[in-house]
């Protein structure tokens, strides 16, 4: 996909004023973010759950080799061909060799984060072949020649209206005078188009949450049902994932299915939970007759020795992104890449490259509500806060910004100076403050506030001053 | 194929040593590797400390109770009945209910074809993996989960995972005694039937019909699975 990463301000700024946009993210606080407090309030352990889930990824990503070994032996065992796959070009040549061999022409595909990161559709269909997403969502942001704005609901930038007429647009073989009303009538027509997609498909397509060593399986968690669909009818399945998906035992993913979908959605359990194992076996009426599982590193073994391995053990609920101010306010697609949120802004430098995601750790108020929510407990704003130093030891930033920074290291790394600057600074604020009625409408370096309100002035003394008057005795 | 361990070319043997050498690598810190090894056996062992929930350690009553409330508010509809014999009939009247044509697909399982379906004679069953005509899917589960609501599956010959997902209406039958308190107990039945390490091509957790969100946020039920499912819990 294209990489509009380092455009996030003027990318906001569009988001911003996109009046459809704004509606369609007005519902977050109520929806998922509401779901989920009620959803840990009927879980009393759900926070003891969070440090033993991060205990799970931290002693997993600490022996990732050892995991991924076994995972791979059981998995061959039960007849699965696995494929290592350091960038998203292998990957994405690995699974068009898969697809041609079983002479695919139509691909069904089940919602997959890393499909989207090796931009496998455009791949396959660019060899001819047809490739359905059929995760409703996914289904709506293809037909518009979007991408997902959200890890778990694609289209949540998209209104009910705007749904309607895109069905209309697309589904032109359907009666024009037909009642589109009601989700329940959309969901219905979408039912019914994909139902036939994934009866026709020769090649299932669909991502992991996990794969666990103990048995060599993969699992996938859905709603719909479409990952089981596309899994069981085409004679080929084929998992796309990432080497930080394994987990050692089933007891380890009890654990961890006890907090992904409170933390995405707040329900109890996703609807469907799927453990997949080998292909289908002797005697079986139904299953693939094949079963490949693609692993896909691009970039992430390179966090391991450092201290962004602790974004490592993401399980992609997007909670971050449900509680993030600056995501409630532009959406995902401001992002510039498949990552949106606060985990998009740690990932993606790491993923794409620091130069093209720089703005994206700096999308962030540090308002700590994210790393709040995280089941994992991933120090969100301390590794966006990483991102930022090396940006700046990279020479990142703009002449401007780094002036700036420097003169204010320089005042803030000499307390005499400082406090000799700020008492002055102060004084002289107050003093001006008097004049303009004790607040100012506006004033340089500050536009961003006094755009919309008039800024306090003041009153001409500063904080260390008051301070010290308080200590010694001065009374308030 | 090429891009596997094994293919000709080679180039899957190099691409998996280049990302298992940059892992242990990264991962080097951690200890000798023989102290590693010995950490992962011992985890896959069994040795790991867990969490139970306490709504997850009920008797076998405070089980079913529990199992009942969750998939009843996951829209599904629950029937108990006494004994397998009782079974067609709960079938029968869920249908008329529902007002769904008489006639289920299930598999071979031996619990259901046990059953003395000639008692509803207006009932008819068809046998094998679903077709895409099927209205109504006939399916025996594993086990319960008490702690969401859940209900564990097997793929196979006995249940074949399509009547799960293809028809409208997906009936599933369970045995109160195999309704587990949580997760981790639900797959120690599993293991119980197959040995550790060892899973069916598909091992199922259902936990009420299929569902959408993703149009304007609101919820609707029958996105591509069943509109809607019937658990029938046995007693006896």
């Amino acid at each position: 996909m294209d990489v509009t990463a380092h455009a996030f301000k003027d990318n906001a700024k569009v988001a911003l004023a996109d009046a459809q946009l704004q509606r369609a993210l007005s519902g977050l606080k109520g929806g998922l973010v509401a779901q989920r407090t009620a959803a840990r309030e009927r879980l009393p352990e759900f926070e003891a759950l969070r440090e033993i889930g991060r205990d799970i990824k931290n002693h997993t990503l600490a022996n990732l080799d050892l995991y991924l070994e076994v995972w791979e032996t059981k998995a061959k065992a039960a007849g699965a061909h696995v494929y290592w796959a350091p960038t998203a070009a292998d990957a994405r040549e690995i699974v068009l060799d898969i697809c041609r061999q079983a002479n695919a022409r139509v691909v069904t595909k089940g919602k997959s984060m890393v499909s989207e990161e090796i931009g496998l559709n455009a791949h396959l269909q660019g060899q001819g072949m047809e490739v359905v997403e059929t995760d409703l969502g996914e289904y709506l942001v293809q037909i518009r020649k979007e991408t997902p704005s959200h890890i778990i609901a694609p289209a949540i930038h998209l209104t009910q209206d705007q749904v309607e007429a895109d069905f209309r647009r697309v589904h032109t073989h359907l009666p024009k005078d037909r009642v589109l009303v009601e989700p329940p009538q959309l969901v219905d027509e979408a039912r019914k188009i994909l139902r036939e997609k994934f009866i026709k498909a020769d090649v299932g397509i669909t991502g992991a949450n996990f794969l666990i060593s103990e048995t060599g399986s993969s699992v996938i968690v859905t709603n719909e049902g479409n990952g089981d669909l596309t899994q069981s009818l085409a004679k080929v399945h084929v998992v796309i994932t990432s080497i930080d998906k394994v987990v050692p035992t089933l007891e380890d993913v009890s654990t961890l299915i006890r907090l992904l979908a409170r933390s995405a959605t707040g329900q109890e359990i996703s609807t469907y939970t799927t453990f997949s194992t080998g292909p289908r076996r002797p005697g079986d009426p139904d299953g693939p007759e094949q079963y490949h599982v693609v692993v896909l590193d691009n970039g992430r073994s390179a966090l391991l020795g450092t201290p962004f391995r602790e974004a490592l053990r993401c399980i992609r609920c997007g909670a971050c992104m449900n509680h993030c101010p600056v995501y409630g306010a532009v959406g995902g697609h401001a992002y510039g890449w498949v990552y949106p949120g606060p985990i998009g802004a740690v990932i993606n430098p790491a993923l794409i490259g620091l130069k093209e995601a720089a703005p994206l750790p700096h999308a962030s108020t540090f308002c700590g509500r994210c790393e709040s929510v995280c089941p994992m407990k991933i120090p969100l704003p301390k590794l966006m806060r990483d991102w930022r130093t090396q940006d700046f030891a990279d020479g990142g930033g703009g002449a401007g910004a780094r002036l700036g920074l420097k003169a204010w290291a320089a005042l803030a790394t000499r307390p005499r100076l400082y406090h000799l600057a700020t008492r002055l600074g102060i004084a002289a604020l107050g003093m001006a403050g008097r004049f303009k009625g004790g607040a100012f409408r506006s004033l340089p370096f500050v536009g961003g506030w006094t755009r919309h309100r008039d800024l306090p002035a003041p009153q001409g003394r500063t904080f260390q001053q008051l301070w010290a008057e308080t200590k010694a005795g001065v009374p308030r | 194929m090429s891009g596997e361990n094994s293919g000709p070319d080679g180039s899957g043997a190099r691409r998996r040593s280049a990302i298992f050498d940059r892992i242990r690598t990264g991962v080097s810190g951690g200890g000798t590797v023989a102290q590693r090894r010995a950490a992962v056996d011992a985890r896959l062992g069994g040795q790991a400390p867990h969490l139970i929930p306490e709504r997850a350690k009920k008797d076998a009553e405070g089980r079913k109770a529990l199992f009942v409330e969750h998939l009843k508010g996951q829209s599904a509809t629950v029937v108990s009945v006494a004994g397998p014999e009782d079974i067609p009939e709960a079938i029968v009247s869920y249908l008329r209910g529902a007002n769904l044509p008489m006639r289920v697909r299930m598999g071979d399982d031996p619990r259901l074809q046990g059953v003395p379906w000639a008692k509803q004679p207006a009932l008819t069953c068809d046998r094998g993996r679903a077709q895409p005509g099927d209205e109504v899917g006939l399916s025996h589960a594993v086990a319960g989960v008490a702690e969401t609501g859940t209900l564990v599956m097997m793929s196979g010959g006995d249940n074949p995972v399509t009547l799960n997902y293809l028809p409208e209406t997906h009936v599933v039958v369970v045995k109160a005694s195999d309704i587990a308190g949580n997760y981790e107990a639900a797959f120690d039945q599993v293991r119980g039937r197959l040995g550790r390490g060892t899973m069916t091509r598909t091992v199922n957790l259902i936990s009420g019909p299929s569902r959408t969100g993703d149009i304007g946020g609101r919820l609707v039920m029958g996105a591509h699975g069943p509109r809607r499912m019937c658990v029938i819990i046995v007693d006896g």
